[in-house]
């Protein structure tokens, strides 16, 4: 069948404007006399705190010393808090000589997730196999016990090592459950619908504080006696199911949002429910979803931080615990500075990366 | 119980797929229901569902019986007996901040009370906080100033990135390592801050207030009628008149009249140094300011970018028309723009109120006594975990279900009226 192709006119482009710096002071920044008087302010304020944060963060700044006499000759930051209590905060209570076990977990996990950020590997099945192999070094790196390393217990695990660890089972293992959760809520079957929207709803309705009880206190009530589960499992489980309710939610918004002439046309092909989930619509829903998708998994990275309540020395736990020496206890603002730019470099890289994903995905539906 | 329903829905499908099997273009009278089939064929979807959730239905049972003869036993072997009795025991424990009185000799239950009530104050305060800087920051945000845009950009992406528990505990700390209350720092010269929390002047009550309520109250009804009678005339003769500022100005009238009357009596209580702490005035508790504090910085960052979003998902092409019809700038926000973007702006603004009332629990790990500290503390002094924490979470299920429907019943109010 000789179709005639029917091409777009030949379009004429956006007449270019240009974005000359004059145009920009004129158009962004002093547009009206308001404007002008609310741009001064607004650049008097800054630079005044500007000023302050460089002379206080960098100029005045102590960043090594091992006596703290020499902050308190010095006016600014006392950087040297961190410098000299960085192997608490990264690595918590692990014993001092084995730090090269959680140095390296950390870099495996660090390349794993840069290799699953690539839109080239994503391949289901291919991450699923990366995912299990990096959870599995990292575990026999941390706990030991083969190839003759020492067995250190998840009790002794901390600092931003255990924080990562905990991040990293927290979507590795709520993922899995977050994509059954928002296919059994959209289930035709009465009974699989109504226990998905309870776990939901309820989970949802409740501050993460008390999962970590449940996780803490009643779950072992709940083994039968004489058997335990590690704490740490016990904890990470408790948070993955957190994270899967919601995320659970985004996803459903993302297959509620795929045509539903896909579901036919896959049904008319005669694929059956589960390839017509894998294959059809679960690659469209998760790409519509993404943006979303990226926002609860950077929550889920600040959502580890809750542990310190139940007595885990996640990294922010492990600095607290810093300010205890009393030598140091005065540059607390400093360490949880610290603490404070780890989350942001990882929430806000994830954020930026979520947005570049976003535009890159418009493009190609062109 | 799930079972019953269970079949009931089975055999439901089962009869679906058989009415649907009839021919759909066959008269009425010769439409007769088909015999029942007997035999299961499993390429029956019905047949199939049913089979599938009758088998969910048998692990769930399985499951939560397993569960239940474990906490069972369990209980049984460390003599923990259960039930809710424990409620009504004596606390032994003080409460450091107490909207309705407490003492130690008091129950379990009324620790609780006191727990929750503390949750609605903290979550209530920092809900109307993170909303004022919430709005402010997302209006910035959407500013065609580049500067003013930035700079809230700034505060935006580090308040967010940072996990919730760093603001509260990185204020808590700032508040206990302020100076004593004798070198306390001044604030605008009318109150003090320091390790002791924030101390402000209060209004030394007086009768002339009681009467300026009642004065308000009255003014508001009347203002309300008012503003209906200018609107309904202006409908009814076409000449309009702009109701809100004589409304506004009947509920100023009726508030201050009475005080005037009375001679306008103003006294503050100010505070005063006097030996190692503050007398008069009134004093915010430095766990409860540390808890706001942290709260507003952190969720109003997320109001500010929904407020944005909400700003932004109004088309340009709105605010062009009002302006070439002629509006004022004021009334092209509050007419045009501001009731689009209210639409956006409200579903996820209320689950940000839900998270911040659940974040205020946070308040277990700077002392600030919540629903989840003193419930904490009740679970270490009785072991009636189980209890504890099913109370705790029934409790924020009530408070989300609460919250959710009151934000539902003003989306209704503010959603697109479509015919």
């Amino acid at each position: 069948m000789a179709d005639a192709q029917i091409l777009p006119a030949p379009g004429r482009r956006q007449p270019r404007v240009s974005r000359t710096a004059a145009w920009w002071l004129k158009d962004r920044i002093f547009s009206s006399p308001f404007h002008v008087a609310l741009s001064i302010v607004v650049l008097v304020g800054a630079a005044f705190i500007g000023q302050f944060l460089l002379r206080w963060g960098l100029l005045d700044a102590v960043f090594v010393a091992s006596d703290p006499a020499a902050c308190q000759a010095a006016k600014g930051a006392c950087w040297a808090v961190v410098y000299e209590k960085h192997r608490t905060i990264l690595f918590g209570l692990y014993p001092h000589s084995e730090h090269w076990r959680p140095t390296l977990a950390v870099c495996l996990y660090l390349v794993s997730l840069t290799i699953t950020l690539m839109p080239r590997f994503w391949n289901l099945r291919g991450l699923a196999l990366l995912w299990a192999c990096t959870v599995t070094a990292i575990g026999v790196l941390m706990y030991g016990g083969l190839f003759g390393l020492p067995e250190v217990a998840t009790s002794e695990w901390g600092g931003l090592a255990l924080t990562m660890i905990m991040f990293t089972g927290t979507v590795v293992m709520g993922f899995p459950v977050a994509v059954l959760l928002a296919l059994g809520r959209r289930s035709t079957l009465t009974l699989v619908r109504s226990v998905c929207v309870t776990i939901i709803e309820t989970l949802r309705g409740v501050p993460l504080i008390t999962i970590l009880f449940v996780a803490v206190n009643v779950l072992p009530l709940f083994l039968p006696a004489g058997s335990s589960v590690d704490k740490l499992l016990r904890v990470t489980i408790g948070i993955a199911i957190f994270f899967a309710c919601y995320q659970a939610e985004t996803i459903r918004g993302g297959l509620q949002a795929v045509p539903r002439g896909q579901y036919e046309a896959a049904q008319a092909l005669g694929l059956g429910y589960w390839q017509m989930t894998r294959v059809i619509i679960l690659p469209q829903a998760l790409k519509i979803a993404f943006p979303a998708i990226v926002n609860h998994i950077i929550a889920a990275l600040k959502n580890t931080s809750f542990v310190m309540i139940i007595g885990l020395f996640d990294i922010l736990n492990a600095t607290t615990s810093v300010m205890q020496d009393p030598v140091w206890r005065k540059y607390y603002v400093e360490a949880y500075v610290f603490v404070g730019l780890v989350y942001f470099v990882f929430g806000f890289a994830l954020s930026l990366y979520a947005r570049a994903m976003e535009a890159q995905m418009k493009k190609g539906h062109h | 119980m799930t079972m019953m329903s269970e079949a009931r829905a089975g055999t439901a499908d089962l009869r679906a797929h058989a009415t649907t099997a009839t021919a759909p273009g066959a008269p009425a009278s010769q439409r007769r229901r088909p015999p029942p089939r007997r035999s299961w064929n499993w390429n029956d979807p019905g047949v199939r569902t049913f089979t599938y959730q009758l088998a969910l239905a048998a692990v769930l049972a399985f499951v939560g019986w397993y569960l239940y003869d474990n906490v069972a036993t369990n209980l049984r072997r460390q003599n923990i007996a259960t039930g809710f009795s424990f409620l009504g025991e004596a606390a032994k424990f003080n409460i450091s901040e107490t909207p309705v009185s407490f003492t130690a000799a008091d129950s379990y239950g009324r620790a609780l009370l006191i727990g929750l009530l503390n949750t609605i104050h903290v979550s209530l305060v920092g809900i109307v906080c993170a909303t004022l800087v919430g709005v402010v920051m997302g209006i910035a945000r959407a500013s065609r100033n580049l500067l003013v845009s930035k700079l809230a950009g700034c505060y935006v992406e580090f308040a967010r990135n940072v996990p919730v528990i760093l603001h509260v505990v990185l204020w808590s700390s700032i508040i206990r390592n302020l100076p004593a209350p004798r070198q306390a720092l001044d604030v605008l010269g009318i109150g003090f801050i320091s390790n002791r929390g924030l101390t402000l002047p209060v209004l030394v009550p007086d009768p002339a207030h009681g009467a300026m309520g009642l004065g308000f109250l009255v003014g508001a009804v009347a203002a309300v009628i008012l503003y209906k009678l200018i609107k309904r005339h202006g409908e009814r003769t076409g000449r309009y008149v702009a109701p809100l500022p004589p409304a506004l100005a009947l509920v100023v009238a009726a508030t201050f009249l009475p005080w005037l009357l009375s001679g306008a009596p103003v006294a503050f209580d100010m505070p005063k140094l006097r030996g190692f702490g503050f007398s008069g005035g009134m004093t915010v508790p430095p766990e409860f300011f540390a808890l706001v504090v942290g709260l507003t910085v952190y969720t109003g960052a997320f109001i500010a970018e929904i407020v944005r979003a909400g700003i932004e998902s109004v088309p340009k092409g709105q605010s062009e028309a009002a302006r070439a019809l002629g509006l004022k700038p004021s009334s092209i926000m509050s007419r045009i723009v501001l009731p689009q973007a209210l639409r956006v702006i409200i579903p996820p603004m209320s689950s940000q109120f839900l998270s911040l009332t659940k974040n205020s629990s946070l308040g277990v790990i700077i002392g600030y006594p919540e629903l989840v500290n003193i419930g904490n503390t009740i679970m270490n002094q009785t072991g009636q975990v189980v209890e504890m924490v099913t109370i705790m979470m029934i409790i924020y299920l009530g408070l989300s279900l609460t919250t959710s429907i009151s934000m539902n019943l003003y989306n209704n109010a503010v959603a697109l009226k479509e015919r």
